[in-house]
């Protein structure tokens, strides 16, 4: 069986990370498992924890009490699930729903916030790749808004 | 290095200026707003041979005249097929048409998508909403001489789940082992099980080989846009790419400017060019 770090070095997120941070992001997380159908959280629960998913296909939706939940995104194999554990005041702003089995990795959030307030290389790597991955998200929400195929 | 010479097939037409008069043998809704029409010649047996990309004048009498491509199977001339989304007028005069009334047809006018010159290459289709009937053709042709190619990748994105096109054909499609089929929509609701973003959010991910990859891009401009970016940094040559262009147009044989784009003219330049001969008109401002 892989070690968690193992996992970690595998995933597109954390690549280029140095052993020695791996190790140390390793000692925030766990392996998790999601069925087909289940929410990973709900919008205004706490947010101290991501995902970084392994395998599987993730919804994130907003629920419109006229039109019920509706999709506003997917996630897949090798994206990270979820950033709101980054800022304050740790709150997830959408629900997240596992529409095919999925299999992640759950980074502690604390945990990991401790680590990169004592390790600020790890704090500005992990900066630089989470802001990666809000910008990209950011231009397709731009896109998205833009209704593209109109 | 791949290079998509621009396929120049635009047939000696008797009168291209002359409509020839099509009866409607069938009318099929693929959505709220788009339909396909399978149409026949009236007057004489001619088979209607094409290339996937080039498209037809559609002249819907006492309305007005509009460049609509040719969505069927070019492996199947006797019979002439056009999806339409209903924007404006004609569009709608034509959406009102039943089997058995008559239309003008003049073309086929345009250059191809590079079907030939991806023999041997895995090939990407990006099609976002309408964009996908253009593209249809070069599917039939690919699937009726499938060892030609590699890998052959369909990336489509559209609105919402009813605003997807030749859906069943689509989950036919999809049962085949030798061609991938990636759907994404802007919203889903609870029935929708597949992907949701633009259709960009596809190409970092879909199976194919970039360096050795046509692409073919089809859709409103902004779109196209974007997924040639996206797919130049996947790692697709720009030469490698394939858009089609739109543009209002009169004639459909270089004569009027109507449907001039920067130093070329859409009708007999194009619709199909490559990205490098784009490139540079397609983010400025009124062109
Ligand atoms: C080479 C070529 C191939 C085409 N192939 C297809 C096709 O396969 N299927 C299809 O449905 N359409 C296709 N089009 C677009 C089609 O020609 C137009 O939608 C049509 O001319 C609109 O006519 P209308 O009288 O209904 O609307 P208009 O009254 O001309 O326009 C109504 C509204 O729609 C907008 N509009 C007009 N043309 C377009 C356009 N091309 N794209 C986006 N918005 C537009 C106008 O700005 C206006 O707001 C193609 C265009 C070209 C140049
Ligand atoms: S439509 Fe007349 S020049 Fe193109």
């Amino acid at each position: 069986m892989r070690t968690l770090d193992e996992l970690l070095h595998e995933h597109e997120f954390f690549k280029g990370f140095k052993p020695e941070h791996l190790e140390l992001m390793a000692g925030c997380a766990t392996n998790v498992i999601f069925e087909a159908g289940e929410y990973i959280f709900r919008e205004g629960e706490n947010a101290d924890v991501f995902y970084v998913i392994r395998h599987g296909h993730v919804a994130l939706e907003i629920h419109d009490p006229r039109r019920g939940p509706i999709a506003i995104d997917t996630l897949q194999e090798n994206d990270v699930l979820g950033w709101s554990w980054l800022f304050a005041p740790y709150h997830w702003h959408f629900d997240a729903k596992a529409i095919k089995l999925t299999r992640a990795v759950a980074m502690d959030g604390k945990c990991l916030r401790t680590k990169c307030e004592n390790d600020h290389t790890l704090g500005y790597l992990m900066m630089q790749r989470f802001a990666t991955v809000l910008a990209d998200r950011l231009q397709q929400t731009r896109l998205q808004v833009l209704k593209l195929y109109d | 290095m791949i290079n998509l010479t621009p396929q120049l097939t635009t047939q000696q037409l008797t009168d291209p200026m002359q409509p020839e008069p099509f009866r409607v043998k069938r009318v099929m809704k693929e959505s709220y707003d788009t339909f396909t029409l399978e149409m026949e010649p009236v007057n004489s047996e001619r088979l209607f041979t094409f290339a996937p990309g080039q498209f037809n004048m559609l002249y819907i009498f006492g309305v007005g005249e509009i460049p609509i491509s040719i969505s069927g199977d070019p492996n199947q001339p006797a019979m002439l097929v056009h999806t339409t989304r209903i924007v404006g007028a004609v569009t709608k005069a034509m959406s009102k048409l039943k089997t058995g009334d008559v239309l003008g047809v003049r073309g086929p006018f345009g250059t191809g998508w590079p079907v030939s010159a991806a023999k041997g290459c895995d090939v990407v289709l990006v099609a976002g909403g309408i964009g996908l009937a253009p593209l249809r053709p070069v599917l039939y042709q690919m699937l009726a001489h499938r060892d030609r190619y590699g890998k052959v990748v369909l990336l489509y994105g559209c609105r919402s789940p009813e605003d997807i096109l030749f859906r069943k054909e689509l989950e036919k499609w999809r049962a085949r082992f030798d061609l991938e089929i990636f759907v994404t929509v802007d919203y889903g609701d609870s029935d929708w099980h597949g992907n949701v973003g633009v259709v960009t959010k596809l190409i970092p991910k879909a199976p194919f080989d970039a360096l050795n990859t046509v692409a073919m891009v089809c859709g409103p401009e902004v779109m196209m846009r974007f997924t040639a970016i996206e797919l130049q940094k996947r790692g697709v040559q720009g030469e490698a790419i394939a858009l089609s262009m739109e543009r209002n147009m009169k004639c459909a044989i270089g004569l009027c400017g109507h449907c001039q784009f920067g130093p070329t003219f859409i009708c007999k330049d194009g619709p199909v060019f490559t990205y490098p001969q784009l490139q540079s008109w397609l983010a400025q401002w009124e062109i």
